[in-house]
């Protein structure tokens, strides 16, 4: 009985710290709209610097309260809402979901940069010198006290701001119905503002206050507060009193399980997963809703020529084939990521650019594909490919079924949430006989992984390997490509563009959904099974849920419509990373914020780089000297690489500057005729004057 | 008499698709004009175009007369304009208070603004502790009304009050609206029920198709011709 | 034989009874006209017949089989189509693929090409059947609604204000559309603003009002029937 106490205690006391987090999260959803993916993120980064300040430097713990609560928090909150949502706001659900997501992998990255990962750094508990007190057979200590003490003046201090105050008021106002708000006279901007100040400062106190009782560890942080999400939905993320009833649900389910929970090989992850599992259920059980309508300003999806696919596929492969040729064993392995992970950030055209489902578990599905391969094409054979691909599709049929139901927000929760139960427990769990089949995943380690038999070939080392990714790319792109043309691929974008017409029409929603999952996740267990081969031995790791955000943000940033993603994605998201740690090791850190850094920059061109980029070099592509000249002398340089006549720099520096340099005068070449007419009396005024512009005249004039 | 709110030559889009092809309207202090006509004519467009909530392509907008073509919704309510829009202008899960207190911004305090509110629609007092969403449609408008007032406006502008409701309480809602037109606000009220603002308007405007097609006293010439339009020429 | 049978359909919204205790009947080969002021529940009707929006009680029958809790694909496919008021096009896929997508949903998908050629040539869309409908004017964008749902090749066809936009010369084109597609045997249930039309085209015409039918008949009765005066002008 006194265990039991214990547990609960321990379990209300993380269920107030849930309940102050999850209710900054409803706050600023309900008064801005936007679910803050990195509303975590910001308590992790509150209590990294609580810790800098209070362990770090030695400030008194008063003072270092006061600075983070009230000087950082807020202006943190006030920064993430001028610079990262206010750009969106006028944008779809989908981009202000991607500036969250971006904002929470770059939050990681940089947390991690800032504050090396590999020093412990404790934090002491609030009064930890204090003995507990004893309240009947309980004991409490005073940190869970406290915890419990601010979770109630945060419900009170709440329920007093939204009801009692005109702010509370303008804030419910502008969940009610913001157009109205700004025809009232007062300023919708201004309740967002106080609600992402308030938002962030709860979201730090939840961090001060649940740092000490674990490991202070970025990505663990941020991702503790998928307890809170999921006390969020219990609020249908607009109540708050349901909010603090989910918590504590959540907080003592987590509570019980660590203490009853039967002590075997295949249950531990089961209680790190139990949140996400418990959100997972939550969004199930969410009401119906209406088929949603027409969704204005979608970014494009070009349909493209079938001559332009052929080729886009034989750069592909050469690419591959030329950086096979010229890279050592190391970079090899690095590079080859290029076009596996390329492969997985193609799952995501059909998937997101098509059909419109943002899922966050793609990356999983790939380590589904490299499980699979590894255990069954142990001796490289074909079919075992075939049969990654298909348990890849079937986990995404899986997840497909329960997110008919969801959209938006709540699909990208769901499917976050799914890869979260996958990576914590799933993937953790040791080898199981059913029906004397043995399963195996990751084998609570490493699994080791070879390459394929082809026609009677073996491809194991690394340059075989990059080829063949490179040509699994360039047929999957094909595929992406053809699928675009094709009647299910019309049917995947007339359901994204109005479910509601598509519906009336004799659409059936369920299966097109289920089948583009199934698909997506196909294509990202290929893209799993090659990066395994190049990889060798793979963990659990390498397909977090946090290890995937990159990758769908650099995708997002490519434009999900364009079939060339997968080679941009692959290529921006493995190339410029590890050329610059090659540069400069220092920048290790550093580099991890890219991806989100350019996340956020998705403001600026919702369309995506890829379709930007064809826009550029299309000239280039068509110019019948430039184009021959760039083949050419690509060709001679990489024959002096090869022979070692010049070294990497040179080569790659050069051709990167040649081609530009083409792409410029190709673009002058194609323009040049187009130069307005400008009448002679102009001349030197709305153009410059040329040299030859005096013959002219002087001709001119003696002709007259 | 000068009139407070004039529209000159407003031309407005759509999605590139001009639905107002210069739409001339003055409406002077203590008046009521009515503006009619059948669905898709413009008249919800250029009752917006008035709150500044919708962009004009050209044509100008004069307030007091000082021209406020293109000025923020925001700035235009500090200056006296309000918009009720169509559906219900209230916040239906703020209660009747709350709703009123959205209004404070003028500077008045709660209890001023109450008390002007309940004086003129004494059912709102019974109602105060209530959401707003739980009130009858009568109510709901009474309510977006009584906010309008709350802020003391020299331009009320109505989108179709009678959206949904009987039309005996439509009757009801017009007679307060001409009480507070001859209090000095300048009034524009766009309607599909055109006899319940005939009643009470001083001058009615006919657009059609986005252009004002007639406009003068609100007779039953006027009449006639309306129920032409909407129900097809009897020829 | 009545192809499409609302029977006493009521839908609330919180306290309001947007629809209450409606009926309408649309017979094949005939155009049924449904008017009524704005807010008085025709585009609700409209979502009840076609499955996006369940009724609190009532029943919607098609062909005589009752599909009050089919879903919308499923009454697609026994011969359902509508158009909507805002328009929902899919506005990523160019006006012959917005066809294309309903011809291959519905009974003709072996000759969908086939299929789509011909609407894009009966309607006069040929010309912009490589743009993006988004790319259109409202008016033509309601016609190419207007060929996505006869794509389906229905036998009920629900037009929710089709004509809007449209100028005096398209809108008499439509007419003609019209009496062709009834000559067909489709049953054609039409909302629309534009009494004229309306007019010209019914063989019978419904008031809503309030969520009420307010009164059934020719087009020539309803138009001096007084109740109907007063829903549209207000109790004088």
């Amino acid at each position: 009985m006194d265990q039991f106490l214990t547990f609960g205690i321990v379990g209300l006391s993380t269920a107030a710290i849930y309940a102050v987090i999850g209710s900054g999260l409803v706050l600023t959803y309900t008064t801005t709209g936007v679910f803050n993916f990195a509303h975590g993120a910001a308590g992790m980064l509150s209590a990294f610097m609580y810790w800098q300040l209070t362990v770090g430097w030695g400030w008194p713990v008063p003072v270092a309260l006061v600075v983070v609560l009230l000087v950082l928090a807020p202006g943190f909150g006030l920064l993430v809402e001028r610079f990262v949502l206010r750009p969106v706001q006028a944008l779809g659900e989908a981009e202000r979901l991607v500036m969250t997501v971006a904002l929470l992998s770059g939050l990681i990255a940089a947390a991690r940069w800032i504050w090396d990962p590999n020093v412990a750094r404790p934090l002491p508990m609030f009064f930890a010198d204090r003995k507990p007190f004893h309240l009947g057979p309980a004991v409490i200590t005073w940190h869970q006290a406290i915890t419990m003490a601010v979770a109630v003046a945060v419900a009170i201090g709440l329920r007093i701001l939204l009801y009692r105050t005109r702010a509370g008021a303008e804030m419910r106002a502008a969940v009610d119905d913001r157009a109205l708000v700004g025809l009232t006279g007062a300023d919708p901007v201004r309740a967002g503002r106080v609600s992402w100040i308030l938002g962030t400062q709860l979201a730090a106190i939840g961090g001060i206050l649940i740092a000490p009782t674990v490991t202070l560890d970025a990505a663990q942080l941020s991702l503790l507060i998928v307890s809170a999400y999921t006390a969020a939905v219990f609020g249908r993320l607009r109540s708050l009193p349901l909010t603090f009833l989910g918590a504590v649900v959540v907080g003592c389910m987590e509570s019980y399980l660590t203490g009853y929970l039967p002590q075997n090989d295949y249950l531990p992850g089961l209680r790190l997963a139990a949140p996400a599992l418990l959100l997972f259920l939550a969004l199930l059980v969410f009401p119906h809703r209406r088929l949603r309508g027409r969704e204005r300003r979608l970014a494009r999806v070009p349909v493209p020529s079938a001559r332009g696919t052929l080729v886009f596929a034989a750069v592909v492969i050469t690419f591959g084939a030329v950086l096979a040729s010229l890279l050592g064993e190391a970079d090899l392995i690095t590079y080859g990521a290029i076009f596996s992970l390329g492969v997985v950030a193609l799952s995501y055209v059909p998937l997101a650019g098509y059909a419109g489902q943002v899922s966050l578990c793609q990356l999983s599905m790939a380590g589904i594909g490299a499980v699979v391969w590894g255990h069954l094409g142990a001796h490289g054979q074909l079919w075992a490919l075939a049969a990654a691909i298909l348990v890849s599709a079937a986990a995404g049929a899986l997840v497909a079924l329960p997110a008919l139901r969801l959209s938006g927000v709540y699909l990208a929760l769901g499917t976050a949430a799914f890869a979260v139960i996958l990576d914590r427990w799933i993937f953790t769990i040791p080898a199981f006989h059913v029906l004397g089949l043995r399963i195996a995943l990751f084998d609570q380690g490493s699994v080791d992984i070879s390459g394929p038999h082809l026609f009677g070939l073996r491809l194991d080392s690394g340059r075989q390997l990059m080829v063949f990714a490179a040509v699994c790319l360039a047929l999957a792109s094909i595929g992406v490509a053809a699928l675009r043309r094709s009647r299910f691929g019309r049917r995947l974008i007339a359901l994204r563009d109005s479910e509601a017409a598509y519906a009336t029409l004799g659409g059936n929603l369920l299966v097109a959904k289920v089948a583009v999952f199934a698909l997506a996740s196909g294509i990202a267990g290929l893209g799993g099974a090659l990066y395994g081969m190049q990889q060798r031995t793979v963990t659990a790791d390498q397909f977090s849920l946090i290890a995937g955000l990159p990758i769908f943000l650099v995708a997002v940033v490519g434009g999900l419509g364009a079939v060339g993603n997968g080679l941009f994605a692959g290529t921006a998201f493995v190339g410029p990373t590890n050329a610059l740690i090659a540069v400069a090791p220092g920048t290790a850190n550093l580099v991890a914020l890219l991806p989100g850094l350019a996340g956020v920059g998705l403001g600026h061109n919702p369309d995506g780089i890829v379709s930007r980029f064809r826009r550029q070099w299309e000239p280039l592509a068509r110019d019948r000297i430039a184009l021959p000249a760039l083949l050419c002398v690509l060709a001679l340089a990489w024959a002096l690489r090869f022979g070692d006549v010049i070294n990497d720099w040179t080569y790659y520096g050069g051709s990167l500057l040649l081609a530009i340099a083409l792409r410029s005068w190709a673009d002058a070449r194609q323009t040049a005729p187009a130069e307005p007419e400008i009448p002679v009396e102009w001349w030197g005024l709305r153009r410059e004057w040329r040299p030859e512009d005096e013959e002219v005249l002087a001709r001119g004039v003696a002709a007259g | 008499m000068s009139a407070l709110l004039e529209l000159r030559g407003i031309r407005a889009a759509h999605e590139r698709i001009t639905v107002l092809h210069g739409v001339d309207l003055d409406v002077a202090a203590g008046q009521v004009v009515a503006l009619l006509g059948p669905n898709g004519a413009g008249k919800t467009t250029t009752l917006r175009v008035a709150a500044g909530v919708h962009p004009v392509e050209s044509g100008q907008l004069v307030l007091g007369g000082r021209d406020m073509t293109g000025a923020d919704p925001r700035d235009l309510a500090r200056a006296g304009v309000c918009l009720i829009p169509e559906g219900r202008g209230v916040f239906p899960n703020l209660s009747v208070r709350d709703n009123l207190l959205m209004m404070t911004f003028t500077g008045r305090g709660r209890e001023e603004i109450e008390e002007i509110a309940f004086a003129r629609f004494p059912v709102l007092a019974r109602r105060a502790g209530q959401a707003a969403g739980t009130l009858s449609g009568g109510e709901q408008q009474m309510l977006a009304l009584a906010r309008g007032l709350a802020t003391d406006p020299a331009v009320l502008l109505l989108d179709e009050l009678s959206m949904g409701l009987a039309p005996l309480v439509v009757g009801r809602l017009y007679e307060q609206v001409g009480e507070i037109a001859r209090q000095g606000v300048a009034v524009l009220v766009v309607e599909q029920f055109a006899a319940a603002v005939l009643d009470i308007c001083d001058h009615a405007a006919v657009l059609v198709r986005g252009r004002v097609e007639r406009q003068g006293h609100p007779d039953g010439g006027l009449r006639a011709e309306l129920s032409a339009l909407y129900l097809g020429s009897s020829t | 034989m009545a192809s499409l049978q609302v029977s006493g359909v009521t839908v609330s919204f919180g306290g309001n009874r947007a629809l209450d205790g409606v009926a309408l009947t649309a017979e094949a080969g005939r155009v049924t006209g449904l008017i009524g002021p704005n807010g008085a529940g025709k585009s609700t009707l409209f979502d009840v017949a076609s499955g996006l929006r369940r009724p609190s009680s009532g029943q919607v029958r098609l062909d005589g089989r009752d599909v009050t809790r089919a879903r919308p694909s499923a009454r697609a496919r026994h011969g359902l189509a509508r158009t909507f008021q805002r328009l929902e096009l899919f506005g990523r896929l160019s006006v012959r693929d917005n066809l294309l997508v309903a011809a291959e949903l519905g009974p003709e998908r072996r000759r969908a090409e086939q299929v789509v050629t011909e609407i894009l040539h009966r309607l006069d869309l040929t010309d912009v059947a490589d743009t993006s409908p988004d790319a259109l004017p409202t008016g033509v964008g309601r016609l190419v609604e207007v060929g996505r749902a006869l794509a389906i090749r229905p036998k009920v066809l629900l037009l929710d204000e089709p004509a809007a936009g449209q100028d005096a010369e398209e809108t008499e084109r439509f007419a003609e559309l019209l009496r062709a597609l009834t000559e067909d045997g489709t049953a054609v249930v039409l909302v629309e603003h534009d009494m004229s039309l309306v007019m010209a085209v019914c063989d019978e015409v419904y008031v809503l009002d309030l969520g009420k039918i307010i009164a059934v008949g020719p087009p020539e009765v309803i138009r001096s029937d007084e109740t109907v005066l007063a829903a549209y002008l207000g109790d004088a």
